[in-house]
């Protein structure tokens, strides 16, 4: 997931009794799965947390550039150069879909990523571990956007319409991503030297559990998912998208020929899922409160794009108002 | 000299440039002053690597030396890289890059152009694609210098100096040597002397435009490329570009 700790501002949930007549209204639209369009009433609380929850996404896509950006300058070839840029154009494009979805919520686009220079707002916690070597390029695809998808796919129904839209539109591309990552694994996997194999293998080791974290902390420690899920912003808690990403990743991992560094995963028999161990959760507090491997780089690139480009939107809007006078004399 | 192996040096020379300059924009992906243009310059990356990829595979085809496009690519030493000095020069501040940009724009869309109606079909159909990517290219570039030019005085200053500091290196393209002379003889090459010419008079003009100062035409230009003789920027460009094919020859990616 994208957006990993979304304060609602609520703490406890209101019965349908205690609702204003708006917000009773509201809910029960939400109930009957009717979705919310930018002009409908609604609950400020409702648009907070969305704003939250769609900035957070956008920054992620965004910053999500840069692990990527790593290796851009040294992939191996003509195919992967191209691809691997196609990709990070794709992400950008991503943030860009989103930064207007959460426009549509009367949110300034400026604001949000000046929130997210001074460390206000995150971006997903993933992007915060460093890539080292070339199959990262194709584990961050296969792993990490193959996360994401799990989350966006249940995404597609969230209740707020144009965010709903948005998601439709990247999860097409993000299934693209995530094969095309995985192609790069198998492809070392199946024709690579025993050098290359071991990459795929510490890949896979380094990424494992950061991907798992993803989906944000257990239900139990979620005190913002119940109204999240009253509001239909989340469908579906976090243990369960978690569960559903393990147990559709396994086989694909079976199939690479390569291991999963949790002696606990093995099938379930009784229960139909994948078992798996604890998941270092000081590790994702630690990496969430800003002391991961990349997080002071991930931000202070972002923050110096911002600053060093300042003269040149300056230059842009002076040369534009320029022109308008131009032509409003002529 | 026997016109495949001149045939197998130009095609060399059009891929190179379009290979090094993309390289050098994808340097920029993260650090672009707007989401938008660094968009803008990932595509502009995309559309000339792209067109890279496919001088290069018709270079390997008329080398007939058993190389892929990859390993011309990838595992060519510097000496043997053929792009101009122009490209590869260091990505600067945003004017320094849109000023190699413009300059290599203007210079690529005549030279496009003109290989358009090249003799030789493949030539001429790759360019003919290629054309209409760099028609964009140019309209693009050309808008940010007057933007910058004639923008603000901080963005005026920059960009008249990244002019100033690149003018050196825009030269080189328009001298001829033997390769071109036996291509443009047979109708396969582009004739350079027509291509400066338009070149000056639109270069004059947009800077013109811009409010900026043409530097003297007559100046001294850099030149050594096509000799394979580069400026010190580019042997650290390919360490970094051809990394892990020269860390583990023969792999397969
Ligand atoms: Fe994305
Ligand atoms: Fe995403
Ligand atoms: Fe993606």
């Amino acid at each position: 997931m994208y957006a990993q700790l979304v304060d609602t501002g609520v703490k406890r949930l209101k019965t349908l009794e205690e609702m204003s007549p708006q917000e009773r209204d509201f809910q029960q639209k939400i109930d009957a799965e009717i979705k919310i369009e930018p002009k409908n009433w609604m609950p400020e609380g409702y648009r907070r947390t969305l704003i939250r929850q769609i900035s957070q996404h956008a920054h992620s896509e965004i910053v999500g550039m840069l692990p990527e950006k790593n290796w851009l300058t040294r992939a191996p070839n003509f195919k992967r150069k191209l691809q691997l840029l196609a990709k990070i154009q794709d992400e950008g494009g991503h943030g860009l879909y989103l930064y207007s979805a959460m426009e549509t919520l009367g949110a300034d686009r400026e604001e949000e990523i000046a929130k997210l220079h001074s460390g206000e707002v995150k971006y997903s916690s993933i992007f915060n571990y460093p890539t080292l070597n070339w199959a990262d390029m194709g584990t961050v695809g296969w792993l990490v956007d193959g996360a994401a998808i799990v989350n966006q796919v249940v995404l597609q129904r969230t209740s707020y319409a144009p965010y709903s839209r948005a998601m439709i539109r990247i999860c097409k591309e993000e299934s693209f991503h995530q094969r095309q990552g995985y192609q790069i694994l198998l492809h070392l996997m199946q024709h690579g030297n025993e050098a290359q194999k071991a990459m795929v293998q510490d890949s896979i080791n380094r990424f494992w559990w950061p991907a798992l974290m993803m989906f944000g902390p257990h239900d139990s420690d979620s005190p913002n998912s119940a109204q999240s899920m009253a509001w239909k912003i989340k469908r579906m808690s976090n243990d369960d998208l978690r569960q559903r990403f393990i147990d559709q990743t396994v086989p694909q991992l079976e199939l690479l020929g390569c291991t999963a560094p949790d002696p606990a995963l093995k099938w379930n028999a009784e229960r139909g899922h994948y078992d798996f161990g604890e998941i270092d959760w000081s590790e994702f507090y630690d990496v969430v409160k800003g002391n991961g491997p990349c997080n002071r780089d991930r931000l202070r690139t972002r923050r110096r794009a911002i600053e060093e480009g300042s003269w040149v939107r300056e230059a842009a809007s002076a040369y534009a108002a320029k022109q308008q006078q131009n032509n409003a004399a002529a | 000299m026997k016109q495949n192996q001149a045939l197998f040096e130009y095609l060399l020379r059009l891929g190179d440039s379009n290979m090094i300059l993309g390289q050098r924009l994808c340097e920029w992906i993260g650090q672009a002053p707007a989401l938008e243009e660094e968009m803008a310059l990932g595509n502009l990356a995309l559309d000339l690597i792209g067109q890279a990829r496919s001088w290069l595979e018709y270079a390997a085809r008329v080398e007939d030396a058993g190389h892929s496009a990859d390993e011309l690519a990838f595992t060519r030493d510097e000496r043997a890289y053929r792009n101009l000095l122009l490209v590869e020069q260091a990505n600067g501040n945003f004017a320094d890059t849109l000023a190699r940009q413009y300059l290599f724009d203007q210079y690529h869309y005549h030279l496009l152009g003109a290989l358009s109606s090249s003799t030789d079909a493949q030539v001429a159909a790759i360019a003919a694609k290629g054309l209409k990517e760099v028609t964009y290219h140019l309209r693009r570039s050309s808008a940010w210098i007057k933007r910058l030019g004639d923008g603000t005085a901080e963005s005026h200053a920059k960009m008249q100096q990244a002019i100033d500091e690149i003018w050196t290196y825009s030269g080189e393209m328009f001298i001829a040597d033997e390769v071109d002379r036996v291509l443009a003889a047979a109708g396969i090459g582009a004739d350079l002397d027509p291509l400066q010419r338009l070149w000056e008079a639109d270069v004059q003009a947009l800077l013109a435009e811009a409010t900026l100062t043409c530097p003297p035409l007559e100046q001294y230009m850099q030149r050594g490329s096509k000799q394979g003789l580069h400026t010190e920027q580019l042997g650290f460009l390919l360490a970094e570009m051809q990394f892990l094919p020269r860390a583990y020859p023969g792999a397969s990616w």
